[in-house]
């Protein structure tokens, strides 16, 4: 067994994981859209998907299998490459991103020096599929989607990496492994609640969720960008969408609620508690909340979160030198 | 009863003429003054006047300010038209005043072979539809016209449908076949051309975008096609298409007897169930000269009014759902289903219960209707109070509604707006009130009113609406008169079916009024409500036959769609989907 080395050993484990956390995310993902509707379902007064298999649960394999064997229709008037491209970029940008989660003290794919930066630059690609997709799709409904997709995440962007500054700053890394060993004393929430806000606010807004939902408004713009998409590509828009969701909830835990951090139970289970929290809150603003109209939502982010985030940023720094002299 | 029994001549009757001297300058344009059921002054003109006609009218003090109907009939084949000016087509003007509470119906003969009427666009900005649609089913043709084309026919149609000489049926054709051609001449002919509406295809160097938003959209609650010219998300003007939802009610109700088209008006606004049948059957109540006993009237007003309260439980729902807010239509639907218990037990049926009968309802009441309808008098005013909690009172909710899409009184009675749309710019006009029919007097009532004019008013004002509504219904409960379902009049539709087994005569009428249908006397009468979305009126003309010789069916929503582009000229995409959502219009109630 000369070949098995330690190095070898660490290699495949590391390989394990990252198999475990990418098949976990996108499940996760896919699952979640069956949980979206039976919640939805519940709080509309109404049932939801309950009929295939004991309350519903095998509805997912039901979806699954029909989306799989849906024929992948591109439209004529389409321009091929970027077409195929942008629901490609769409489900693997976020995805990527779920590299820098630290989900145990023994678990996560990479321990990046970089890592919030990997996600703003992930997140920054992510644009594009929207982009590519609205304006290669040759439709007017998904050309004004795209644009206003651009415009919002334009806005959005600016202020969520500001946003952060304050948690990297306490930090003092982006290490995401520091940043949640620093809150083991207390979580990052109480001093960078506006942070939090932000972040949360634009997390929303990336991901395309109620009530930022301008690029897709389906009673305005007929589902937007992704009108003309189809089959596993119309599939992959849609998956990558709530494993966008799954990444901004373990991004928010990670930055603000400890991350795996929590008495009596193991750390994975707070980690799981706490992303399932912020999933829930995702689905219920969805259920809650009509939609701002979208000039309304660039003027809410230029005009109240980003000074917002920079004045955050400024009293950070502030208390961080009062203390530290 | 046979035509030769029938008296033939209408007699003149109070409120026929006009107000003296409010016509004194044109005494010599007045060709006849035709006695009619109508409930107001008909008048007959001439052609070369009519449009200064309408111009002096409208100048008044008080003026006769909304041109509420336009339409024509065909003539030719009427037998009965004793003393009227010779006309193959008649053409009519219906006019209203709030002011004054008072209409007036203008009319011009033409001869076939001139067949043209002048423009009246100048004078009130929504007869150019009305015209569009005189042009459309009778080839009419509108002098000055700014874009006469087909408005509810396709523009590849051939024919005038409501002309007497078109085909009512579809076996007096060939059979329909579709070829690949045809469908691309059909196809080719939906396509927008700007230059055909005067619009321009750019400015400043930059090009506007053409979009079609429907006939098959989300929003644009059924077949409703809206081309619209943007600048970036900027609506620079937009042309709205209407006639997919055409199925020639109006032309259905010449061939239909009196009886059996009422299922057809269930149809025309198909989110008001008996509310259509309404006026229907008062017009035909009207002619026939019965007067039902004050048990139906309270039955009607009460079916009325349940459907009042769930149509606008659909409109409130679907209203907030056009704002982006997911949950709140799945309530009121639920909302609608316990109204559809109430409704289902009475009437049997749920959306369509044609229920209203030519004198009289269909059934009487069911035993233990009382506690039915309590329920859900119980159930609906907390409900309410839940939605503006949730949503009306909701920063977001009043961000999008407020000062949008707003217009003010003299805006909508120019464009013909009526109820709650045209009461939430402050207008009180509420028919039940100010004409009141079928017992409306008798009830304690307000009527809901609200000032801007926006789309947050017109979504309040329904939510008051429903309140009074559930007010008129508890004291229908309260105070249900006793009597009978059906009025003992000899046109009574069907007839009363106790006696029928006992008598030979009363049997025969039975059999002839259920075979044949009943034989009216010819006149015109004219019935308007406040139905669920505005004033619906049906305007008959009777030949002394079994069947309508015209039928006009006025419904809201046509006049509510036209204003479109004046109200959304500069606004934005989502601020037209809130409007669409607060118009509260079927397709249906447009195209009939």
């Amino acid at each position: 067994m000369s070949w098995w080395t330690p190095e070898l050993a660490a290699i495949v484990w590391a390989m394990f994981q990252a198999l475990v956390i990418l098949l976990g995310a996108v499940l996760l993902g896919a699952a979640l859209t069956v949980v979206e509707r039976r919640l939805l379902g519940l709080w509309q007064d109404r049932h939801g998907p309950n009929r295939v298999g004991p309350f519903g649960t095998m509805q997912l394999v039901a979806d699954m299998l029909k989306i799989f064997f849906k024929e992948d229709w591109i439209p004529p008037f389409a321009d091929r490459p970027l077409f195929v491209l942008a629901p490609i970029i769409a489900f693997a940008s976020l995805l990527l991103s779920f590299v820098i989660i630290p989900i145990t003290p023994g678990w996560g794919v990479a321990d990046m020096h970089i890592g919030l930066l990997f996600f703003f630059a992930m997140a920054g690609v992510n644009v594009y599929a929207v982009l590519l997709g609205g304006w290669s799709s040759g439709n007017k409904y998904a050309l004004l989607g795209a644009m206003r997709a651009s415009a919002q995440t334009l806005s959005y962007e600016v202020f969520m990496g500001l946003s952060l500054m304050g948690v990297v700053a306490l930090a003092g890394s982006f290490n995401m492994r520091d940043i949640v060993n620093a809150q083991e004393g207390f979580w990052f929430i109480i001093p960078q609640f506006f942070g939090f806000a932000t972040f949360f606010i634009a997390g929303v807004a990336v991901t395309h969720r109620h009530p930022f939902d301008q690029p897709e408004a389906e009673q305005e713009l007929a589902d937007g960008y992704h009108v003309e998409y189809s089959g596993m590509k119309f599939g992959m828009f849609f998956i990558g969408e709530y494993v966008g969701m799954v990444l901004i909830s373990a991004l928010i835990v990670t930055l603000f609620f400890g991350g795996w951090h929590g008495p009596w139970l193991p750390p994975i289970l707070w980690f799981a508690l706490k992303t399932g929290f912020f999933l829930v809150l995702f689905i219920l603003l969805r259920a809650a909340l009509p939609r701002p109209r979208y000039d309304r939502v660039m003027n809410f982010g230029w005009k109240v979160c980003l000074p917002l985030t920079l004045i955050n940023l400024l009293a950070t720094g502030a208390v961080m030198l009062l203390i530290g002299s | 009863m046979t035509t030769d029994t029938v008296d033939t001549q209408p007699r003149d009757n109070p409120g026929s003429h006009p107000e003296p001297g409010l016509l004194d300058n044109f005494r010599e344009d007045i060709v006849h003054v035709q006695p009619t059921l109508a409930g107001m002054p008909v008048l007959w003109v001439r052609r070369e006047r009519i449009v200064d006609l309408l111009r002096h009218l409208k100048e008044q003090p008080a003026p006769f300010n909304m041109l509420y109907d336009l339409s024509a009939v065909d003539e030719r084949l009427r037998s009965h038209r004793h003393g009227l000016p010779d006309s193959d087509f008649t053409v009519f003007y219906h006019l209203l005043s709030v002011e004054r509470n008072e209409d007036l119906i203008l009319k011009v003969a033409l001869r076939e072979d001139d067949l043209s009427v002048p423009s009246v666009t100048s004078v009130f900005a929504n007869a150019n539809w009305y015209e569009r649609e005189i042009w459309d089913m009778y080839g009419v043709g509108v002098s000055g016209h700014p874009h006469l084309q087909r408005i509810l026919m396709p523009p590849t149609w051939h024919g005038h449908p409501l002309r007497k000489d078109y085909p009512a049926r579809a076996t007096e054709f060939d059979p329909y076949t579709l070829t690949v051609e045809g469908q691309d001449v059909e196809q080719e002919a939906m396509r927008f051309d700007p230059e055909a509406w005067g619009m321009q295809r750019e400015r400043d160097g930059a090009e506007f975008m053409f979009l079609n938003l429907g006939p098959n959209h989300p929003s644009a609650h059924g077949a409703f096609r809206l081309v619209l010219q943007l600048d970036g998300e900027e609506v620079v003007d937009c042309v709205p298409d209407i006639g997919y939802h055409h199925r020639g009610a109006e032309k259905m109700a010449e061939r239909q007897s009196w009886h059996s088209f009422i299922p057809y008006t269930d149809r025309i606004d198909y989110t008001g169930g008996v509310m259509n049948n309404l006026p229907y059957v008062l017009a035909v109540e009207k002619l026939a000269g019965i007067e039902v006993p004050d048990r139906v009237k309270t039955i009607r007003v009460m079916m009325a009014e349940m459907f009042r309260i769930n149509s606008h439980l659909l409109f409130l729902g679907t209203y907030l759902q056009d704002l982006g807010a997911m949950s709140p239509v799945f309530y009121t639907f639920s909302d609608r289903q316990r109204a559809y218990e109430v409704i289902e037990g009475i009437t049997g049926f749920r959306m369509h219960p044609a229920w209203y009968r030519i004198g009289g309802v269909a059934q009487d009441l069911p035993q233990g209707w009382e506690k039915l309808v309590q329920g859900f008098l119980d159930w609906m005013p907390p409900r309410l109070r839940e939605y503006e909690k949730a949503m009306m009172e909701n920063a977001l909710v009043r961000e999008r509604t407020r000062h949008v899409a707003a217009f003010n009184t003299a805006e909508a009675l120019e464009w013909g707006v009526t109820g709650p749309n045209l009461r939430a710019t402050g207008c009180n006009f509420d028919l039940r009130k100010q004409r009141p029919y079928s017992g409306y007097e008798n009830f304690d009532f307000e009527v809901p009113l609200a000032e801007n004019g926006d789309v947050f008013d017109r979504g309040q004002l329904r939510i008051d609406e429903m309140r009074q509504s559930l007010r008129i219904i508890q004291q229908c409960v309260n105070h249900m008169p006793a009597g009978d379902y059906k009025a003992d009049h000899p046109l009574t539709t069907p007839p009363p079916r106790e006696r029928m087994l006992q008598h030979i005569e009363t049997l025969i009428t039975h059999f002839l009024q259920v075979s044949w249908g009943p034989v009216l006397k010819p006149n015109e009468s004219l019935q308007m409500v406040e139905a669920t979305k505005g004033i619906n009126s049906y305007y008959l003309t009777s030949d002394g036959n079994t069947m309508s010789y015209r039928t006009r069916i006025r419904t809201p929503s046509f006049p509510h769609l036209q204003q479109i582009p004046a109200v959304m000229r500069g606004g934005f995409v989502p601020d037209l989907i809130a409007h669409l959502g607060s118009i509260d219009f079927v397709m249906a109630d447009v195209d009939r």
